[in-house]
């Protein structure tokens, strides 16, 4: 520097202190958490893409894996019909779904709307509680519990089946939709309930006519988390379906999942092989799933806050 | 709503008779005596915090909307206890409608903005032929309809603000209320607004029973009937306006007038 002789206090200025160093050290250590998770994503994704492409490319009919309605990748020729596992996942999700939202939607209605108070608070951590079960026990439940009482509730003989496992992954994933729910009806100002009241609107009226409309994009967007949540339930569903590999015509079949083949047949299929490629096809195919589901919740919810 | 009581006077929209009330254990009005005329516009005035909202807000009993609310004595309307046993608050408020400091029009259209009560009430939907009837009649009272009626189905929420606050007054029509009440309805309206409001206030006067609460003294002046200065929550002064504002007959009350505290 040119200049002359600094005053003290411009020295002073460009000191690099102690909390210089941690604002940087911190900010660093922040922004290497914040990148994490697109690190992760970028790399799981390559990870499964690597694994199953070569056979994806060359060996493997798109058409053939989505419509073949035959699984099996262990006899000779194997045959990589996934339709059976598409099939028992959707029936699977959507009686899930049957049991959740009503539950969750009630559960979030009353929380939100009716409820006071110390009661409030409680259930709202009864409900994370009850999100907090591990999925091995819910598989449990499906495997001890329900499955006598399916047999004998509708005198059918095979207890582990779709409905089995939809209550299973609905009451899984009724915590999660109740609390995104609530959050939606809680988003809803206290405004609006004021000025419907002094019309004369009971308290199911309000819910009804101004909170449940005016919450709908949270709501739906609840829902589609809670899709996304039974989609990718693994372990519960393998114990509660039966895992049969068959496309199921009833809610009484058993029936096998996506997730749940991944998870039974990795283990016994030899690295690199043909079937163990297509497995992780399998997990592209449910990867790809549950990020549009995740993305059209996100896109609902932004959508509706840009309109204000 | 409940029987009618022993001789319920005719000329009185609201009757109040000792009435205390408590948000949980802090006292927010003593022993509050008071006769409101049917037909006139009532402002109440008094500083911030001296009871005059929580007065007018029990008045259709959403005060209890707070869950800690208690109250004793009693309050009728047109000679009815709105608190009696048989009477409900849903009841009450279709025959003493509201406006809030801020216009608070439903997320909905301006044409079920101003149907919502009605269709509230109704058993079965009146025909649309009537509902088009309640709806110009209403925005025709209020002055919004030469201004709305070609967007009815458009959200209320996109009005501005002064429209929105008509559109507050116009929906509470349609059920035929006796007394409408107003909680600062003009403060979030710029002057001009404010005029015009004030304006249809005034010409809601007589057909219905007004109660309005109101910080703005020059607006207590020209646009009430009476008026009742409150204090501490308590009732200093009822009388009418034009001598309230020339003659006080209490000390507190001119001071207040005069700008001298609140």
């Amino acid at each position: 520097m040119s200049s002359p002789a600094r005053e003290p206090w411009l020295q002073a200025l460009d000191r690099r202190d102690a909390t210089w160093w941690i604002d940087r050290v911190c900010r660093g250590g922040v922004f290497v958490g914040g990148m994490s998770a697109i690190l992760f994503l970028t790399a799981i994704f390559l990870f499964i893409a690597t694994q199953g492409l070569d056979f994806a490319w060359h060996r493997l009919s798109l058409g053939q894996l989505l419509t073949g309605q035959r699984w099996e990748p262990t006899v000779e020729p194997p045959e990589y019909g996934a339709l059976p596992l598409i099939a028992g996942t959707a029936w699977i999700t959507a009686v899930a779904m049957l049991v959740a939202v009503p539950l969750s939607f009630g559960a979030a209605i009353y929380i939100g709307e009716f409820a006071r108070g110390r009661q409030r608070e409680w259930l709202k951590i009864l409900i994370e509680l009850l999100a907090a079960i591990p999925s091995v026990v819910w598989g449990v439940i499906g495997l001890q519990v329900m499955k006598p009482v399916i047999q004998q509730l509708f005198d059918v003989q095979v207890g582990l089946n779709v409905l089995n496992a939809g209550i299973i992954l609905g009451l899984m994933a009724a915590p999660i939709i109740t609390t995104i729910a609530e959050d939606a009806l809680k988003a809803v100002p206290d405004t609006y309930r004021e000025a419907a009241e002094a019309l004369g609107a009971t308290r199911w009226q309000i819910v009804r006519k101004v909170v449940l409309p005016h919450a709908r994009p949270g709501l739906s967007a609840a829902i589609l988390l809670g899709i996304g949540r039974a989609f990718g339930e693994t372990i519960a569903v393998l114990m509660a379906s039966g895992h049969r590999l068959m496309i199921p015509d009833s809610i009484f079949d058993s029936a096998a999942t996506i997730t749940a083949t991944i998870a039974a047949e990795l283990g016994e299929a030899a690295v690199g092989s043909d079937h163990y490629q297509v497995l992780f096809v399998l997990g592209l195919l449910l990867f790809g799933i549950t990020f549009a589901i995740n993305l059209t919740a996100d896109w609902i919810v932004r959508g509706r806050r840009g309109h204000g | 709503m409940a029987e009618p009581q022993a001789e319920p006077s005719a000329d009185l929209a609201i009757e109040v008779r000792g009435l205390n009330l408590w948000y949980g254990t802090f006292q927010a009005l003593f022993e509050v005596d008071l006769d409101i005329e049917a037909g006139n516009v009532t402002a109440l005035i008094g500083p911030s915090g001296c009871g005059k909202s929580t007065l007018l807000r029990s008045c259709n009993r959403i005060v209890e909307r707070l869950g800690y609310v208690s109250t004793t004595g009693t309050i009728r309307v047109l000679g009815h206890d709105i608190h009696a046993g048989t009477a409900s608050p849903i009841q009450v408020r279709r025959h003493v409608g509201m406006v809030f400091q801020r216009p608070n029009p439903l997320p909905l259209s301006i044409r079920d903005n101003v149907l919502f009560a009605q269709r509230l009430h109704a058993a079965h939907g009146p025909s649309r032929a009537d509902q088009d009837a309640a709806v110009e009649q209403a925005l025709r009272e209020v002055l919004l309809w030469d201004r709305v009626k070609d967007r009815l189905h458009h959200r209320a929420t996109g009005l501005s603000l002064e429209e929105q606050q008509k559109l507050c007054i116009a929906r509470l029509l349609p059920t035929k209320p006796a007394v409408l009440l107003m909680d600062e309805p003009c403060s979030a309206l710029d002057p001009a607004a404010t005029a015009a409001v004030e304006d249809l206030i005034w010409s809601l006067r007589g057909r219905y029973s007004i109660l309005i609460v109101t910080h703005n003294m020059a607006q207590a002046r020209r646009a009430s009937d009476q008026c009742v200065f409150m204090l501490m929550g308590r009732v200093v002064e009822h009388s009418a306006t034009e001598q309230m504002f020339v003659a006080p007959q209490r000390q507190e009350t001119a001071d207040y007038i005069e700008g001298r505290f609140g």
